[in-house]
Formats: C-alpha cells, structure tokens, sequence
C-alpha cells in the first residue's frame, strides 16, 4: 500500500524546518478531528456531511504525498455525493495508513 | 498589498501563511476559519486580496463573494477543480488554486493579483450601472424566475432565510438576503432603514419618531439609518 512521505512539506517549505515542524504539528491535531468527523457521519448513513469531510481530508491525502489514495478519495466522495459507498474500504484504510504515519513522526 | 485568508481548515491557512510570506510587499492582516468573521472583518477594514476557499461548512466561498459589497480581488483555494468555470464569472476572482498549492503555483497568481492588467473597477462600475438602469428584477420561486417591476416594489423585509417583497400588486417570499437584494436596487430610490427592513422612499407616506409609513405598513427605523433617511427628503 501507498505510503505518506514529505516530499509536498518540504518542497513548499523552502527548508523552514520550523515551519515544517509547525505544519506537521498542525496536521497531528486536525487530522484525528477531520477522521472522527468523518466516521461519524459515515456511521449514521450521512453520506453527503461524509462526502463534506472526505474532501477535507482529501486535502492532508494530498499534502502527505499519497497521490494514487488521493484518487480514490476523489472518487469516494463523489460516490457518496450519488448515495453509494463504494470504496469506502479503501478510503478507511488510508485513514489507517496515515493515523499510523502521523503517531510516528 | 495587503491581504486575508479565508480557510475552515487549519492546515490550508497556515500552508497560505507561509507562502504569503515569501512575497515581498504581501501581508497577511488576518486570517478566519470562516466566512462570517471575515465579513464582520471587512465591514470596517479595507483589504487588497483575499484567499478563499470554496468548501467550508455552512457559508461557502461563493456566498461569501455574493454577500460582500464591492469585492477586492479574490484568489480561490480549493481541492476540487470542478469549480473553475463557475469562478470566472466573478470578476473579482483573478486566479483559482487547487489544493495542495505548489510555491510555484502560488506566485503565478500573485503575479496575477498584482498585475496592471486586471481592472476589477471598471467591471464593478458596469455591474452597478446595470443594476441601477435596470427596471426588472427576477425572483426564483419554485424554479420559476418571475419578473417584479422594481418600482413597483415599496417595501422588503427580511424574514429568516427569506425575504419579503411588497409590491403594489402582490407579495413575494423569496429565499434570498436583503444584501442581496439591496445591491440590485437603484441606491436613489431604496433604502436600507432598518436591518430587516428595506424601503422605496417614494411610497412613504408619513415619518413618525422612529418609524415610517409605507402604504398600511409600520416600519421601524434604526437610529444609525434615521440622519440618512432625513438626507433624502424634500423638506421644507
């Protein structure tokens, strides 16, 4: 499977490792609120307020480098948008992916 | 040049923060984590540009742009490129970032913002001689866009997520806000006098302390709006 890196982090940086830091920092605390949201939702069959929040975490999909997974998040939000979940397993485990990469770095 | 960031998330604001930072001559005044406070912000400070994103829960980017009057230049940041054609018909929008925004790409659009090229003043100038020239005013009422004759109209009010429109013949409960509607009204002829209310100043037929009447209608005046309102008449 895909993994996370920071490739995106420090071309943008410009080699601010503080602000690096500080970014990472950021995406630690939002990310697990953004996830919760989302299952949630999910969990109560509310696919449109989930399709709302996958695009939000589409956002840290793409900043952690996981361009194929950003893909299928593309697609899994639009396919709540139409009221179906298909690849909501593969969506979940990306989740996984990156709450395992966030708790290491 | 000045700027705001306008962002629900915390990630994207300070990504944008950063960049900002590596132009020479843009600040950054502010930044919100939603379009509300950006607009009480905007109410009594002047910016050049602002970063907004499209998709933030409750208010979006879009009716942002819709609410405030006379908008600075606007760059869009979004995840979703499916938005883009819908973006240009603003004029005050000079570019549109997809999300996660490259430094590259950034300062393509701040070239963008700052050029000599882009004229928001004379497009806002036209918009506002054919709102003011325009005597017809078209409502979406059950998916039927159906014509009021503007003069017609002697009182709005707002009611909710609705407003009301008073016309000589009919009344009409639109889905809409009154800045809305205020920034389609000739300014010679209506006036806001209250914040739910808005008038046509050449229906009224008596003022009284605080208050206006408009054919059967008591409507009440705030102080702030009353010098303005003494402005506009004829008094001898």
């Amino acid at each position: 499977m895909e993994q996370p890196n920071l490739s995106y982090i420090h071309s943008m940086s410009g080699g601010d490792q503080a602000f690096e830091r500080k970014l990472i920092d950021i995406i630690k605390r939002e990310f697990p609120t953004e996830k919760k949201i989302y299952f949630d939702h999910i969990t109560s069959d509310d696919y449109i307020r989930s399709a709302a929040h996958v695009h939000k975490l589409k956002h840290k999909i793409s900043i952690l480098g996981l361009d194929k997974s950003y893909e299928i998040a593309v697609a899994f939000e639009h396919n709540l948008r139409e009221g179906n979940t298909t690849l909501q397993v593969e969506f979940e485990s990306i989740l996984t992916v990156m709450t395992t990469y966030l708790e290491n770095i | 040049m000045n700027c705001i960031i306008i962002d629900d998330e915390a990630t994207a604001r300070a990504i944008l923060g950063h960049l900002c930072k590596s132009v020479d001559n843009l600040s950054v005044l502010e930044e919100f984590p939603n379009a509300i406070q950006a607009i009480k912000y905007l109410n009594h400070k002047h910016v050049d540009l602002i970063f907004l994103d499209i998709h933030m829960p409750d208010f979006t980017g879009f009716d942002f742009i819709e609410t405030i009057k006379n908008p600075p230049k606007i760059i869009l940041t979004t995840s979703d490129a499916n938005f883009a054609i819908q973006a240009f018909e603003y004029d005050c929008i000079v570019d549109y970032l997809l999300k996660p925004i490259t430094p590259e790409r950034f300062q393509k659009a701040i070239q963008k913002a700052a050029s000599k090229d882009f004229s928001r003043s004379e497009s806002t100038s036209t918009e506002q001689v054919e709102a003011s020239t325009a005597n017809d005013l078209y409502v979406n009422i059950n998916r039927r866009l159906i014509k009021i004759d503007i003069p017609s109209i002697y009182l709005i009010e707002a009611k909710g997520d609705y407003i009301q429109i008073k016309t000589e013949d009919q009344n009409y409960t639109v889905h809409s806000t009154l800045k809305k509607i205020e920034d389609k009204l000739p300014v010679d002829t209506f006036l806001k006098v209250h914040r739910s209310f808005i008038i046509n100043a050449k229906k009224i037929i008596d003022i009284q302390d605080n208050s206006v009447l408009i054919k059967k209608d008591v409507v009440p005046v705030s102080r702030s709006k009353r010098s303005e309102l003494m402005e506009r008449l004829n008094l001898l």
